[in-house]
């Protein structure tokens, strides 16, 4: 048995979480982060969130605190979300939350407090190759979020607990109604969780940051089109370009916020051999050589290989990563490390 | 968690029932169950138990029967003191930027003013002076101040007759509420609430029960009602009177007034060594107000290279029940915003704990915090190995 302080959302993943840890006889204590105090109409830190992860935890038997951590939530992932588009890039914001909240400042809180572990309802799992813990995907692939947990290291996993990676959301959802559970039939959340599907990322940014509009050019400086704010373009994207009526697809190659300029070509344009990378993180050493490669939080993975550097080579050509965005790497079901996209 | 051995340091937050008040209200409960406000025996029977509480409480707080309304708690009080007043004279609201978020808030949404406190967060009557003066300039004078006499988280007394000649000679015909929801415990009501038009209390703050209040009115305030309907309540407080809360407060506050000097006394020493015990364990904790400024009950620490969320936690494993600041609605603490009209930074008052006693506490819960509250201190500023990001 071991005391486990287990993050609470409100949803179904970490309420199950919660009821598998006080099943197998551990000291469970639950705690729900307050992250925002702003509108939303989603995400795990509404009033509203707050009282079914309290009314779970007291249908659980354990005690249940909430911790607020506004002011680091605005500093650590809010403003830099801000900044990123302000300067072009594609934030993740989940990821960014995980790295400086959830597993930083509330795993070290837990740790302070005599908590063995910190459990969330993330789907992933923790392995072990020897005396190492691993990090795997979790067992539904539908629902696998190992891709935003990339920046976790050994010694973190050492300290922490995913209860549900062994399960599928319907064996989740199945679950949390044996047990009665309030949270059972809760939709998951999407987006952003500061973002308000009524204001969009346009209505949160234009409150904080001035929106320009910007030109729309082919490859070879031609303007073709217009957008309303270059500061929300990424790479990649296709819709809302003011391209009506061009006979081929054109996707954004480029972003250049300070010239309000974006780049637009064909698919083939975004294809590249060699994706350039930043701020690398290991869940064990450097990883060189071959690895699968997943670019977004559900998307399919493609086969690449890590050089000395950290730069990775594509074994077909592969389209641009956004600037900004997270770049994680596997063998297998484990996952060995992820890096940002420059 | 429940039925262990506790020792239980919120009484500003909430206190238990003294005996006298629950052995009140359970025949009104089980037997006098008729609406007050009917006409046949059992309702009159009910209504004499209101009007015997309701003298009662006027003379301990030093106003006539008549001037007390009975309300549903200290925040309905407040409401009605603030809004009623402003609604019915049409002039302006202003408090104090330390008050209870159930006096600031019903201000701020009448656009009122909130004047600013000195560093150990007394008033500053030179601001109220210059603020009353410019809004009587701009044609709109303020009709209502609210002032609270004793600070639920810091536990700063004020003395409001130096607040009244402030508002005598620069708002004249302005009236002085004062939210006395902790006061009541700690001064004598008769001297303390002389200034006041308007006094707010709340029951389950002094050993009544929870969702009852009272606010006294003196005869010449105008004041608007906040709830209509029935007209209870002389026409200020509409709704059918909650007959076993009304009596149980009564009595609560009786026996109050007979064992506040007392209580203060014995409060005071067993405070002191709390206090003492805990700075002189443990550096880098202070008190945030003066004891000689402060009522017997309240201590508030401000405890460095902490956040008091995390040490609530650890307390309550060791059995003590204490708190912060004010809590929001979902249960997580917000930064305290008394602290900050102090001059306090965030940081720093994410590090504040209240320990409040009552007249329930007893030597053997001063002697279990003293035993908890240091080695919590010590273990929540010991790191633990983590990873640099």
């Amino acid at each position: 048995m071991s005391r486990v302080l287990v993050a609470m959302s409100g949803g179904v993943d970490s309420s199950v979480a919660a009821a598998l840890l006080v099943e197998a006889g551990h000291e469970v204590a639950g705690v729900t982060l307050k992250l925002w105090g702003g509108p939303q109409d989603q995400g795990c830190c509404s009033v509203s969130d707050v009282d079914d992860a309290r009314r779970v935890a007291q249908q659980l038997g354990i005690p249940h605190y909430v911790f607020n951590y506004g002011d680091l939530f605005e500093r650590s992932v809010v403003t830099p979300y801000v900044d990123a588009h302000r300067s072009g890039l594609t934030p993740n914001p989940c990821v960014e939350c995980n790295r400086h909240v959830k597993f930083d400042a509330l795993l070290d809180r837990a740790n302070r407090l005599g908590f063995d572990r910190l459990a969330t309802g993330h789907h992933c799992r923790i392995g072990s190759s020897g005396a190492e813990a691993t990090l795997l995907r979790g067992s539904d692939p539908a629902k696998d979020q190992s891709y935003v947990l990339y920046m976790l290291s050994e010694s973190d996993l050492q300290r922490l607990s995913f209860p549900v990676g062994d399960l599928t959301k319907d064996e989740v959802r199945a679950r949390a109604r044996e047990l009665d559970l309030r949270t059972a039939d809760k939709a998951d959340s999407q987006d952003v969780c500061f973002v308000t599907d009524q204001a969009g990322r346009s209505g949160f940014l234009s409150d904080r940051i001035p929106l320009h509009q910007g030109e729309v050019v082919d490859l070879d400086g031609n303007l073709i089109g217009a957008v309303p704010a270059v500061e929300l373009v990424t790479t990649g994207q296709r819709k809302g370009l003011g391209l009506g009526g061009h006979p081929d697809r054109r996707y954004v190659v480029s972003v250049d916020v300070p010239r309000r300029r974006v780049t637009a070509g064909v698919a083939r344009d975004l294809l590249t051999d060699r994706q350039e990378l930043r701020d690398h993180r290991w869940v064990g050493s450097p990883v060189v050589g071959p690895v699968a490669v997943q670019t977004s939080a559900h998307g399919a993975s493609a086969d690449g290989e890590l050089d000395q550097s950290g730069h990775l080579s594509w074994r077909v050509p592969n389209r641009r990563v956004a600037p900004g965005q997270a770049v994680v790497f596997y063998r297998g079901d484990r996952l060995l490390g992820g890096a940002l996209a420059t | 968690m429940l039925g262990e051995p506790s020792a239980y340091l919120d009484c500003a937050a909430s206190t238990p029932m003294r005996e006298v008040a629950v052995e009140a209200m359970l025949p009104f409960l089980r037997e006098s169950y008729a609406n007050p406000s009917g006409a046949h025996s059992m309702a009159r029977h009910a209504r004499t138990a209101i009007e015997e509480s309701r003298e009662v409480v006027a003379t301990e707080l030093g106003f006539s029967p008549h001037e007390i309304v009975f309300t549903s708690g200290g925040t309905e009080s407040d409401n009605l003191a603030l809004r009623g007043v402003v609604v019915a004279t049409g002039g302006l609201a202003a408090c104090a930027a330390t008050e209870h978020h159930a006096v600031l808030h019903p201000v701020q949404s009448v656009d009122g003013l909130v004047i600013g406190v000195q560093g150990d967060g007394s008033v500053d009557l030179e601001d109220l002076a210059r603020q009353l003066d410019h809004a009587r300039s701009g044609g709109r004078p303020v009709a209502i101040v609210s002032v609270m006499v004793v600070n639920n988280e810091s536990g700063l007394i004020t003395d409001l007759r130096p607040v009244r000649q402030v508002i005598d000679r620069h708002a004249p015909g302005a009236v002085l509420h004062t939210d006395a929801v902790q006061g009541v415990n700690w001064v004598d009501p008769r001297t303390a609430f002389e200034s006041a038009d308007l006094v707010s209390l709340s029951g389950h703050k002094f050993g009544g029960p929870k969702g009852v209040g009272v606010l006294a009115v003196r005869d010449h305030v105008r004041l608007a009602p906040q709830i209509l309907g029935g007209g209870q309540e002389a026409e200020r407080r509409s709704g059918t009177h909650n007959t076993a809360g009304i009596v149980a407060l009564a009595s609560a506050l009786g026996e109050l007034g007979r064992t506040r000097t007392d209580t203060n006394i014995r409060l005071a020493s067993e405070r002191d060594r709390l206090a003492d015990g805990v700075c002189g364990a443990v550096p880098g904790v202070a008190e945030t107000v003066d004891r000689a400024q402060r009522a017997a009950g309240i201590v508030q620490l401000v405890i460095q290279g902490i956040e008091t969320e995390a040490l609530l936690v650890l307390l309550e494993r060791g059995g003590v029940m204490a708190s912060a600041a004010s809590s929001c609605a979902s249960g997580a603490m917000e930064p305290s915003h008394v602290l900050a009209a102090m001059g306090y930074d965030r940081i720093a008052a994410a590090g504040s704990l209240r320990l409040s006693l009552g007249w329930s506490t007893t030597s053997e819960d001063i002697d279990r915090a003293l035993e908890v509250i240091p080695p919590s201190i010590r273990q929540l500023r010991t790191p633990v190995g983590t990873a640099v990001r």
